[in-house]
């Protein structure tokens, strides 16, 4: 008999370039099998081909042992393959009831059947052991609810196969040993379930077989208890793959007085006790996986989130930033980890985005904007960063991404801010201008000041940084100097550790 | 890759409001010109006839540019009005008259700012409520009596009177979109607008604080719609519960052809002027052409989907 409830063939997709290259990958029944790789090692590119989302170029796929053809979610849905997103997909004023059965209601005589759905959505739950009603509004339930919920709404299409990605990343441990539980529950009733995530201890708590993908291809297949930690993160690193940027070392004042102080900074309950110092001339990089509280305390030095507790102090005084504005104004500049939604106007020009935050200042007369002086500052970005743009009046939206995020990087620097902080500057970036990008974060440090670095690229966060802090879950777990750190492999290692 | 101001990438959504205005002064000019519609009288007719809505347009295009919108400038003239002609009957005092009529727009404006960014309403639902207070309150306050105001003086400088043959109205809607526009394009006020209606996060990312910058743009728009009551009371020398009535809408659909985006983040002011005398000139047109009433409302209707098509029709091409 067929082990495999799924099975994937030379599976090959490319957009313009090629993202997954020749693919073999299969699921036994009621197996927990684990799908790990880098960003952009194509995970999700295969999972939204199995799901439907995407359809491949080459390659089959074998449902039960039969070739399948899965064109959309619809067909994926039939063929007992439900996907539970990392951004949720349930309706939030809509009731627990209605967002299992939304798209499949239950009609007779053109009339919803209210009473069988209800009764059928909680003998649903109950079976999961979830512990809500179906009456529930599913907006005023938990992240970590809804997910269940989410899980609900699969197992009530008679789900066999699961695709869970992250599940976790924004669960609190109470909740994610629930979803163990209630995975191992499902794993018992025979469902198969494939579990992204870049959490290596939950991995080698839950699953019982891996895949590693790295580039397009998987590199290794094979059970869980066969491989240790060390050796999933060398398989998914593996020889240099010509992304790399060099690291030059950097000289700054070491010894000079602290630039900025953060001790015991407290944001919520689960990120707190945060202390670390920057230097003058210094760029000190955050590195932790999704969700360990990276981005928050950027957030709260630019009085973006309520600071509970603790203090920070820029050039000896106490700054406590109650909006953007008055970090802004204390010396503080943040590009934000969304440039499309956070950091600039896309429907606005080069000029109007990168002059936004400092129009206050460029005044003559004390009330008109001095235009001349905007377009000085505006022209002298666009030679200085090297922004193609056929003028300073070209609307946003049309330049490259990279391009984009060299004007939000412009929009800040024109500030001249003590502290630059940048949230993943380089995502969703070309390799040409990232390492543009890399050598301008480099040269303003040179000028004295000082750059905190967020990145989930590893190689990114080695290229830019002299130091590097590792953080797990809301609290640092360590502190490493650039130079101490050999290879991509050690810093892995570092963020893995709680 | 040196810049120009000639190589600017034309938007035909800004130009769209001149060439449909250019359009429409031939075509009525070439058939009502012997009807008397190219007569200098007529034409500084339609510009008087349509100063409140003028007036109101500036304020329009901050609140609109801002991604909000407001109901009650309608109903702000008629209170207004009731209040400046009490204050005048009874104190024969302009000063005081203006104090009280433009105070109490600014403040409407700025409870209407406050309901949506402190209690977070929806623009629409929270000015949609203080135009039936504001408008049920002009009724009540006279129990609908008319007031007549007795001011000569205050119905000349607001309303009637004229300087070197041109009329007071016209005189105050120029300067009225003289400051507009200085503020609008020349200030660092009108970028915090446009900001906060092209993208309100990114906007509180670069430090402006979008939650004041609505607040003023309702007081303005509040303030701006009480100086129309102002205008409506000294031309019609009486304050009147009834006027403004359905003027939010035409002053909605005056921004919108205009140029100023409904969903924010673009806008023009001075397009709001010539949205606002492209409807008074459809009016003027229509009443020319010995239509019934009866048959302006119909063409009224018509405008307000043309100006919205528009408005859609320039989003769409923003996407491609």
């Amino acid at each position: 008999m067929n082990p495999y409830v799924l099975e994937m063939k030379g599976i090959e997709k490319s957009f313009g370039v090629p993202v997954l290259k020749g693919v073999d990958f299969s699921l036994e029944k009621g197996e927990i099998h684990a799908l790990v790789g880098g960003n952009g090692a194509g995970k999700s590119t295969l999972m939204k081909i199995m799901t439907g989302v995407y359809t491949k170029d080459a390659g089959t796929i074998l449902v039960n042992g039969t070739e399948t053809v899965i064109h959309d979610t619809h067909d994926a849905k039939k063929n007992g393959i439900g996907m539970i997103f990392q951004e949720l997909s349930l309706v939030q004023s809509m009731t627990v009831e209605e967002n299992i059965f939304l798209g499949s209601e239950v009609v007779e005589k053109g009339l919803r059947k209210t009473g069988y759905m209800t009764e059928r959505a909680q003998q649903v739950l109950d079976e999961l052991g979830i512990d809500v009603s179906p009456k529930d509004v599913v907006g005023d339930l938990s992240v970590g609810m809804s997910q269940m919920v989410e899980i609900a709404k699969a197992m009530e299409k008679e789900a066999k196969i699961l695709v869970l990605d992250e599940p976790t990343a924004s669960l609190s441990d109470a909740e994610t040993k629930y979803l163990f539980k209630m995975m191992r529950d499902l794993q018992k009733k025979g469902v198969s379930m494939i579990y992204i995530s870049h959490r290596m201890n939950e991995i080698m708590e839950i699953a019982d077989r891996i895949s590693i993908l790295r580039d397009g291809k998987i590199v290794h297949t094979g059970r869980i208890a066969d491989i240790t930690l060390e050796e999933i993160i060398t398989h998914m690193m593996g020889e240099s793959t010509g992304k790399k940027f060099d690291w030059v070392p950097r000289t700054y004042d070491k010894d000079g007085p602290d630039l900025l102080e953060v001790d015991h900074l407290k944001i919520n309950d689960r990120i707190k006790d945060i202390s670390f110092r920057l230097k003058k001339g210094e760029i000190l990089g955050f590195a932790g996986l999704m969700g360990s509280g990276r981005t928050e305390i950027l957030e709260t030095l630019f009085g973006l989130r309520h600071q509970e507790g603790g203090t920070v102090r820029l050039k000896g005084e106490i700054v406590r930033a109650k909006n953007p504005g008055e970090a802004i104004r204390s010396g503080f500049a943040l590009i934000p980890e969304d440039r499309r939604k956070q950091g600039l106007v896309l429907i606005h020009s080069v000029k109007e985005n990168a002059v936004l935050p400092k129009i206050q200042q460029l005044r003559k007369h004390g009330f008109f904007i001095d235009e001349k002086k905007a377009d000085q500052i505006v022209e002298d970005n666009v030679r200085k960063l090297n922004i193609v743009t056929d003028d300073i009046h070209k609307r946003i939206n049309l330049l490259s991404g990279g391009n984009q995020q060299k004007v939000v990087i412009a929009k800040w620097m024109n500030m001249d801010p003590e502290v630059m902080m940048l949230d993943e500057p380089t995502a969703g970036v070309d390799v040409g201008a990232k390492a543009e990008i890399i050598s301008l974060i480099r040269d303003y440090a040179d000028q004295g000041k000082g750059v905190l670095f967020v990145s989930s690229e590893l190689a990114e966060l080695m290229a830019v940084c002299d130091r590097i802090i590792t953080i797990f879950d809301g609290h640092i777990t360590g502190e490493i100097d650039r130079k101490d750190i050999e290879t991509e492999e050690v810093l892995q290692y570092a963020i893995q550790q709680k | 890759m040196q810049s120009s101001k000639s190589k600017r990438n034309i938007q035909w959504d800004k130009y769209m409001v001149y060439i449909i205005f250019a359009v429409v002064f031939v075509l009525f000019a070439l058939i009502l010109g012997n009807k008397g519609f190219l007569q200098p009288r007529n034409l500084i007719n339609i510009l008087r006839q349509t100063a409140m809505i003028s007036v109101m347009s500036v304020a329009g295009v901050f609140v609109m540019a801002a991604g909000q919108i407001d109901l009650t400038v309608g109903s702000i003239t008629a209170m207004t009005a009731m209040l400046v002609s009490l204050v005048l009957q009874a104190t024969n005092n302009i000063f005081l008259a203006l104090i009280v009529g433009l105070g109490f727009g600014a403040l409407v404006g700025l409870v209407n700012g406050l309901l949506v960014t402190k209690l977070k309403l929806p623009a629409f639902l929270a000015t949609l409520g203080t135009m039936e207070l504001v408008r049920g309150a002009a009724m009540w306050i006279t129990d609908t009596a008319a007031v007549p105001i007795e001011n000569k003086l205050f119905c000349n400088i607001f309303g009637i009177g004229d300087v070197a043959g041109i009329p007071v109205l016209v005189i105050w809607t120029v300067l009225f979109y003289i400051a507009g526009i200085l503020i609008f394009n020349k200030a660092a006020f009108g970028r915090h607008v446009l900001a906060t209606g092209g993208n309100e996060n990114s906007a509180i990312y670069s430090g402006i604080n979008t939650q004041k910058v609505k607040i003023i743009a309702f007081t303005m728009s509040g303030a701006f719609a009480a100086f129309a009551g102002i205008m409506y009371a000294a031309r019609m020398q009486a304050g009147r519960y009834s006027y403004g009535d359905g003027d939010e809408m035409s002053v909605i659909a005056a921004v919108v052809l205009g140029g100023t985006a409904m969903s924010g983040g673009t806008g023009s002011v001075i397009g709001a002027l010539f949205g606002s005398v492209l409807m008074g000139m459809m009016n003027n047109a229509v009443i020319l052409a010995n239509l019934s009433s009866a048959q302006q409302t119909m063409i009224k209707g018509g405008i307000i989907i043309l100006a919205v098509a528009i408005s859609n029709l320039s989003q769409r091409k923003k996407k491609n």
